[in-house]
């Protein structure tokens, strides 16, 4: 069964329409041309989707890495 | 039918170009989320649009002027897992003063219902059409937003703003895949504008190049061009519905 980290970075890969080898926890918002303001509001859409949370505006703003996504879905217990 | 299998959602919907673009969408086979300030008059339109076009309807009263109320409506559509595929910001008020009688709280009011409203219900849609890759939002300015008006200043600024708005998300969401679009309606035969008879009437519609006043089925029918496919290479535009009005 896929952990809850590999979901992660296939949501990441899928999103930012990137291989998953490229995904790690230090990958950040505009550090690749993939991820800029169009594929991060993909992103978001995927990550609700696929771990069924609703993200608040203020998480949206924070999620400027692969790391601080795991944090914000950890609020909505979500472990990795 | 263009807009068969569509669901649209409609503020605004219970009176003048609303209920017109609800009827005209309703004609043309989509489902409706109609939303208003008046719950009678929602369950009369329902009845009869689910009647007379059987198309299914559904309908809300949310306080637009409040941003929760606009986030509680939507997270309700959200735990209901319904969705829909076209936006129509159509509420608003109109209030004339002249920049001397300016009074905070007319400003207020006029900034909440016509503009903030509209900006958070396309910020709270937008979950809704990424998840489906498109989108459609027609928000309805006002000739008055692209030309202004003696003693109209204010409610001419919460037209503009909703054009420039508009035109900004339009470049911000084309590559998602979801157009917006404006509608900027000249001198509209509604409640809105019944105020105006006689000599004052008459001043007006002598600048219309139609030398009469549009109807709410004339803004209706634009809607509908910009909602279905006919206009799926158009976003970030302004239609001006007029009659050649000049201001």
């Amino acid at each position: 069964m896929e952990s809850n980290v590999e979901k992660l970075y296939n949501t990441f890969a899928l999103a930012l329409n990137v291989d998953v080898k490229i995904v790690n926890d230090n990958l950040s918002y505009q550090s690749i041309p993939e991820w800029d303001s169009i594929s991060h509001m993909v992103l978001v859409s995927e990550l609700e989707s696929v771990f069924d949370v609703s993200l608040d505006t203020d998480d949206i703003i924070d999620l400027s890495s692969v790391n601080k996504s795991k944090l914000i879905l950890a609020k909505f217990n979500i472990e990795f | 039918m263009l807009l068969k299998g569509k669901i649209a959602l409609i503020t605004g919907a219970s009176k003048g170009i609303g209920l017109a673009i609800s009827i005209e969408f309703a004609r043309q086979g989509a489902n409706l989320i109609l939303l208003s300030r008046n719950a009678e008059k929602l369950l009369q339109i329902s009845e009869m649009l689910q009647l007379e076009y059987g198309v299914k309807v559904d309908f809300f009263v949310v306080d637009l002027k409040l941003e929760q109320s606009i986030k509680d409506f939507f997270s309700y559509l959200n735990s209901q897992k319904i969705s829909f595929d076209i936006l129509v910001n159509n509420a608003g008020i109109m209030s004339d003063f002249t920049l001397q009688t300016l009074k905070k709280d007319s400003v207020e009011d006029l900034f909440q219902t016509n503009v903030f409203s509209v900006m958070y219900m396309c910020h709270f849609a937008l979950r809704n059409f990424l998840k489906q890759r498109k989108g459609v939002i027609i928000n309805i300015a006002s000739i008055i937003g692209t030309n202004g008006a003696a003693g109209q200043s204010v409610y001419s600024s919460t037209k503009a703003a909703i054009i420039g708005f508009s035109k900004s998300i339009s470049k911000e969401l084309a590559p998602l895949n979801i157009r917006v679009n404006c509608i900027a309606p000249g001198f509209i035969n509604t409640e809105m504008t019944s105020k105006y008879q006689g000599d004052s009437l008459d001043k007006i519609t002598k600048n219309i190049g139609f030398r009469k006043a549009g109807s709410p089925e004339n803004v209706a029918e634009s809607a509908l061009f910009l909602a279905s496919d006919l206009s799926n290479y158009i976003t970030g535009q302004v239609l001006g519905v007029d009659g050649g009005m000049i201001i």
